[in-house]
């Protein structure tokens, strides 16, 4: 900087009289800043107030150094301007430098001290009451019974962060609450439906205790064989149907052809017991399907078992699968009269029963085929035509 | 007496048949709503045993419809479901009494009886008439004090005499309570019971109006007996 007037000259260097130049300086920091400028003919031309009087640096030497002079440390720092003839010296007081930098940091700290728990409180304050409505969210969750599925209260204010939470969880209850009151209609109508064999059971051992001849007691008897068979064939597909409704239709690469086969094996048994034929009608080629195996099975199952069932002693159950592009259909022809009128319109429901089978199935044949169908994504028509009663079973391929 | 029971469960149905048969009625068995149209049109019952859930439709349907014909028979309704709401909506439909499944046979026995009794008018379960007492639970009738042995048969024809006293009552009325269906019917098997009765009970006991049928003869036309106890 004193380098910089000597060089515009508003310094002169030619005064015989030391100039004394003033510089800025704060009050509290007054001989902070000194500078001296030497001519090289070896004479003081001028120096700052607080500026000591002797020679700061030797002549001719330039750049930074530490000295000592008078006992106190100095920071000086010399150029030499040979257009002028003269040697600048800047320096100040590395005392002063220190009670500067000690200044400025303190004058920092202590507003930094006092600051940051200021903050600190308005954070925690700031953070504690946006998350109140999770809080009391959280203590309404907590606070639920099992059984209570009722939608969560959204208040008369509820901000608005909060908000699609609140209304998510609502949808998750609600549609919660509608599973639950099916699986309960459900059991209920279950445990109703399995009171009806113990009732025949319970009336059967009654007569076979009671009676007088081999005979009734031999009916009775076979009669109590007869409803454990089928009581057990109800739990067997009362498990199915909740297995069913546990499937999401993942699917994976199914021969439907082998299923076909499969299941008509093992229903070989009960159409014997019943003198009805089974026939299977394959397409020369394999083909797989992206299907579910064990629905498809189910759903299989339980219409050719319907169908065995409907069919009287010496007529024949025939299952063809046909495969195009887009579609696999299964047609299960029977020898039966098709579903009574009474009934056509309820049939897929649970528990609803045909009249026409002497040994009366459970009602839940169709309901468990409907429910795999349908999470197949397939289709279940009925037909009645001259040749017999068709099933037709309709997959996406 | 003879009885309808609509059941479709077929087990149950075929208990219901037997179980009643040696309790001493005379039930005949369908298990469809539109079977039970069919029986009710042709013969007439002492009661009917009704299922709720048939597969044609729901019995509280034929039971309303039974009670807006005018037909009084009692009804007593079989059911899975047995919770109060459904009890009250049974009994309110029509009904006469209510049984859960699974049910005793005895039990069922008894209300069925409790129900003819009161159907007839009467109070209580032992029906004495001119020194004769008929227990229709027990099946044991005693005549003087003494006990009759009397076959399946001529206890039915007897307590189908004296449930009402002094009524007259047809050769077929009889066979009809004795007999369920396909069951085949001697000509003049009511004639044989009859024959045995009076070999038990003496000539007048049972009065033969020819050309009608037959009736508990009225105690003034008993002179030459003293009699004890009345209907």
């Amino acid at each position: 900087m004193v380098s910089s007037l000597v060089s515009k000259n508003q310094i002169s260097l030619n005064t015989h009289d030391p100039a004394q130049i003033s510089l800025p300086a704060d009050a509290q920091y007054q001989h902070q800043q000194f500078c001296q400028i030497w001519s090289f003919s070896g004479e003081l031309v001028g120096r700052s107030q607080g500026a000591p009087a002797e020679r700061l640096l030797p002549a001719e030497d330039t750049g930074f150094r530490n000295i000592t002079q008078n006992g106190e440390r100095l920071r000086v720092f010399a150029i030499v301007n040979r257009d002028l003839g003269g040697q600048v010296m800047v320096g100040d007081s590395l005392a002063m430098r220190d009670k500067l930098v000690h200044d400025v940091v303190a004058g920092f700290l202590w507003p930094a001290l006092v600051i940051l728990p200021v903050m600190a409180a308005l954070i925690w304050f700031a953070t504690a009451r946006g998350l109140a409505p999770l809080d009391q969210l959280a203590r309404q969750l907590e606070g639920r019974k099992v059984s209570d599925l009722g939608a969560l209260p959204e208040g008369p204010s509820p901000p608005r962060e909060i908000r699609p939470v609140t209304r998510a969880l609502n949808d998750l209850l609600h549609r919660l609450a509608i599973a639950r009151s099916r699986e309960r209609d459900f059991i209920s109508y279950a445990a109703h439906e399995l009171k009806t064999p113990l009732a025949g059971l319970k009336m059967q051992a009654h007569v076979a205790r009671r009676a007088e001849d081999d005979a009734t007691r031999d009916h009775a008897l076979a009669a109590i064989e007869r409803s454990v068979t089928r009581t057990d064939r109800m739990v067997r597909q009362l498990l199915d149907l909740a297995r069913v409704e546990q499937r999401k239709g993942e699917t994976a690469g199914t021969d439907p052809g082998a299923v076909a086969r499969q299941t008509l094996a093992d229903l070989t048994d009960l159409a014997d017991r019943r003198g009805v034929a089974l026939g299977l009608d394959l397409p020369e080629e394999r083909h797989e399907i992206a299907s579910d195996e064990f629905l498809l099975t189910l759903a299989l199952r339980n219409l050719i078992e319907n169908a065995i069932q409907a069919t009287p002693s010496g007529g024949e159950v025939r299952l063809a699968l046909s495969l195009d592009g887009s579609r696999c259909t299964f047609d299960l022809r029977d020898g039966g009269t098709g579903l009574p009128e009474a009934i056509r319109a309820r049939a897929t429901e649970k528990f609803v029963k045909g009249t026409q089978f002497d040994d009366s199935g459970s009602g839940l044949g169709l309901a468990i085929a409907t429910d795999a169908l349908e999470t197949l994504g397939g289709e279940l028509r009925f037909e009645m035509l001259p040749d017999g009663h068709h099933t037709r079973i309709a997959l996406p391929v | 007496m003879r009885l309808l029971v609509v059941e479709d469960d077929e087990v149950l149905a075929d208990g219901l048949q037997v179980g009643l048969r040696m309790a001493g009625f005379t039930p005949d068995t369908v298990g469809t709503l539109e079977d039970a149209r069919a029986a009710l049109a042709g013969t007439e019952y002492g009661a009917i045993v009704l299922d709720l859930m048939l597969p044609d439709g729901s019995g509280l349907d034929l039971l309303a419809e039974l009670r807006r014909e005018g037909r009084r028979e009692p009804i007593l309704l079989l059911t899975a479901r047995d919770g109060v709401s459904d009890r009250i909506a049974g009994l309110d439909a029509g009904a006469d009494d209510y049984l859960g499944k699974p049910f005793d046979l005895d039990e069922l026995a008894a209300r069925l009886r409790a129900l003819a009794r009161r159907a007839e008018g009467r109070a209580e379960a032992v029906i004495t008439v001119n020194g004769l007492s008929v227990d229709p639970g027990a099946r044991r009738a005693t005549f003087d004090g003494r006990d009759l042995n009397l076959s399946r048969r001529e206890f039915s024809v007897l307590l189908a005499l004296v449930e009402r006293p002094g009524r007259v009552l047809a050769k077929s009325d009889i066979e009809e309570r004795l007999y369920g269906w396909g069951e085949e019917i001697e000509s003049n098997a009511i004639e044989v019971h009859i024959h045995h009765l009076r070999s038990k009970l003496g000539r007048d006991f049972i009065e033969t109006l020819r050309g009608i049928g037959y009736r508990i003869r009225p105690k003034e036309a008993l002179p030459s007996r003293s009699v004890s106890a009345s209907s």
